[in-house]
């Protein structure tokens, strides 16, 4: 059993959902994304994203965009994550997925990234230009080494669709609640709390959603209908104040921690 | 040599496969959010070819509005110049709005009518597509937005001047190397929001399927033309064509219907910018290796960590770091030869046929001349080279001064 599977089951048995943040890579330093994922550890967030930063992500909105811009210009190279993740994930007991194009995974080779992924205790992996037709050898690769492959599931994905996309999915299914990028919506459709009762009636595995959500009001709509709430963009924008300065960082650091909190606290309170 | 006009099909020839693969190149790699709908455009697509009524529409189009067929041209001055095969071009540039991009974009503006979205949206490089698709949009009352990085809004103004005048809305992209491929990823992303009621109208012969198939085949029509204006002229096949390639679709339209022929040999010239060293050319096919960008496996310039490298061309229309998976599929084959093209060469050409033809050929096309030049003057005078006189070159005049004057402060 993965480390995934073994957190929902606890949060099962204990009536709780999980929180998700997630962080890009390298934005400002590596330094600073080691320093955080603990601090989110600390506060008790379930598990993180892991972004790792591409030159054109083409599902994400202009937070993440330019969080990806900077740790590239920054000079973050794959090599230095790896090890950045193996310090981390020694000390935290929350699992860490990356959320990866598979244009970085290609180059490095499947084998070679999920070796070196799980070397560094990396438990799954998010890839959001690969739909399920192109999945099957890195799912079947992923399934032998039990390393979770998350699968996306969209409004626009037609329902007969979706059922073939949990049955090859691993860990949890990453529900997108909206048609779009991402990034901090107000609203989020009015259909979706529908939708994912449909999909809670087709499969058993934890569906976890995300794509613009980052406000408590948020929470109370998918709390009842989701196992977990993953924000990206909300996070992001405030690590964006980071400037590798040790005082102003501990300040965005607080300010981070603040706001998973109140996730938390909204979730599970 | 005598070629069949009707040839059996080869293998390459019924290619993309189900899966949109062209050997092991192609396929999607894009967001779920975008799957439903290139679902939906490939059942329309494949529809639509067997439609009898809609293929009218088309060749109407085709005919009345574009004015093809377009030439096949003697260049007999440049042939002179070469002193080797003749050379003939096929006159792409004297479509309606200058380039072949309008052969692909009437096309697909009837795909979207036909599937009933109300809105398109589109990138541009050198702005031939972007113009092409608004000519086609403001053709048939359908709102369109243009995505264009601000690099090329600064040196292909004029199609720009042109496209806000036929009712088109600008999206600067200041994102990356504010380029083709920037343009590119924003118009990806408009469509992930706006996938329910818009078309996006690719350019090339790249993206996920079937993007790569439907550009092709609409620009097959240069090919397929050419095929029969040979027979006409000469009564057999050319015995070389060429044909610049950026993502590639004018050679793909072009060489398309010759793969079969496989006695006609096709080159494909890449944008060799200013040298070898990366970064500093968008020789993709040449240079680069296969890999994954804008959602099909094909050639591609990236690094190590498969992050994508900055290119360089004079040319905007060839400044892309990826090409279409039909080349990638080519070129492992061995089908076509690619060759590599720099600035200063592409400069020259434009130049020479300039003064000696009358023709003002488009930055990207003057690739392809550079070195239909060198394979005419491989072969003798009894044989014909045909090169696809993709875009005309108005465009170009401010950047192509501003280039010379450029060269001309470095040299003194």
């Amino acid at each position: 059993m993965s480390a995934i599977d073994e957190l929902f089951q606890r949060l099962k048995s204990e009536g709780k959902k999980a929180f998700m943040p997630f962080v890009t890579a390298g934005d400002p330093s590596l330094d600073f994304t080691a320093a955080i994922l603990k601090r989110l550890d600390a506060e008790g967030c379930h598990l993180a994203e892991l972004g790792i930063p591409y030159s054109d992500p083409i599902a994400d909105g202009p937070v993440i965009q330019a969080s990806y811009t900077r740790s590239l210009q920054g000079g973050t190279k794959l090599s230095s994550i790896f090890s950045m993740a193996s310090e981390v994930t020694a000390e935290i007991s929350m699992p860490v997925v990356t959320m990866v194009s598979y244009a970085i995974i290609y180059r490095m080779g499947i084998d070679e990234y999920l070796q070196q992924a799980i070397a560094s205790g990396i438990s799954g992996a998010i890839v959001p230009d690969m739909p399920v037709d192109e999945s099957d050898e890195l799912a079947a690769k992923c399934k032998a080494l039990d390393f979770s492959l998350i699968q996306l599931i969209t409004p626009t994905t037609p329902r007969d669709r979706a059922v073939q996309i949990a049955n090859q999915t691993t860990g949890f299914i990453y529900y997108v609640s909206i048609t779009g990028i991402t990034g901090e919506r107000t609203e989020l459709p009015a259909d979706l709390a529908d939708n994912l009762r449909w999909l809670r009636s087709v499969t058993d595995l934890p569906i976890c959603v995300g794509f613009g959500i980052s406000k408590l009001e948020h929470v109370e709509v998918l709390k009842p209908v989701a196992d977990g709430l993953i924000v990206g963009s909300a996070i992001v924008r405030r690590i964006a104040e980071a400037t590798n300065d040790q005082a102003k960082d501990q300040l965005v650091m607080d300010d981070v921690g603040g706001f998973a909190q109140g996730m938390l606290m909204a979730i599970n309170g | 040599m005598t070629s069949h006009f009707l040839p059996e099909p080869s293998p390459d020839a019924s290619l993309p496969d189900e899966k949109g693969r062209f050997g092991e190149f192609g396929g999607r790699f894009v967001p779920e959010t975008l799957i439903a709908a290139l679902d939906q455009l490939e059942t329309e697509y494949y529809q639509s070819r067997k439609d009898p009524a809609f293929q009218a529409e088309l060749d109407v189009l085709l005919r009345d509005f574009v004015g093809r067929p377009s030439p096949l041209y003697f260049a007999k001055r440049l042939t002179e110049h070469c002193g080797g095969a003749q050379i003939w071009f096929k006159r792409e540039d004297l479509n309606h709005t200058g380039a072949h991009k309008i052969n692909s974009t009437l096309g697909q503006a009837l795909l979207t009518i036909r599937m009933g979205k109300k809105r398109v949206i589109a990138e541009t490089g050198a702005g031939q597509h972007g113009v092409a698709t608004a000519t086609a949009c403001a053709h048939f009352g359908i709102p369109c937005v243009i995505y264009m990085g601000e690099e090329d809004i600064r040196r292909q103004q004029p199609n720009v001047q042109s496209m806000k005048m036929l009712g088109a809305e600008i999206c600067p992209v200041t994102t990356g190397s504010r380029t083709l491929r920037d343009a590119v990823n924003q118009a990806m992303r408009d469509w992930m929001s706006s996938v329910a009621d818009t078309h996006y109208i690719l350019g090339s012969v790249v993206g996920p399927h079937p993007f790569p198939l439907i550009v092709r085949d609409y620009q097959a029509v240069i090919g397929r033309e050419t095929i029969r204006q040979s027979q006409e002229r000469f009564g057999r096949l050319p015995d070389a064509v060429v044909a610049c390639v950026g993502g590639g679709s004018n050679a793909a339209g072009m060489f398309y219907p010759f793969v079969a022929e496989t006695d006609v040999p096709l080159v494909g010239v890449e944008a060799g910018g200013e040298s070898d060293q990366p970064g500093r050319h968008a020789s993709s096919l040449t240079f680069g290796k296969p890999g994954v960008l804008h959602g099909s496996f094909s050639y591609v310039l990236q690094d190590e960590d498969g992050q994508t490298d900055d290119v360089h061309s004079a040319s905007a229309g060839l400044d892309y770091p990826g090409v279409g998976p039909e080349h990638s599929h080519w070129k492992s084959t061995g089908r076509v030869e690619y060759r590599s093209c720099r600035d200063d060469e592409a400069l020259a050409a434009f130049d020479l046929v300039a003064r000696n033809e009358g023709i003002l050929s488009a930055l990207e096309t003057s690739h392809a001349i550079a070195k239909g030049m060198e394979v005419a003057k491989e072969r003798g005078k009894d044989e014909v080279v045909v090169i696809c006189l993709s875009g005309r070159g108005d465009k170009d005049a401010g950047e192509i001064q501003r280039l010379k004057n450029e060269a001309a402060a470095r040299r003194s």
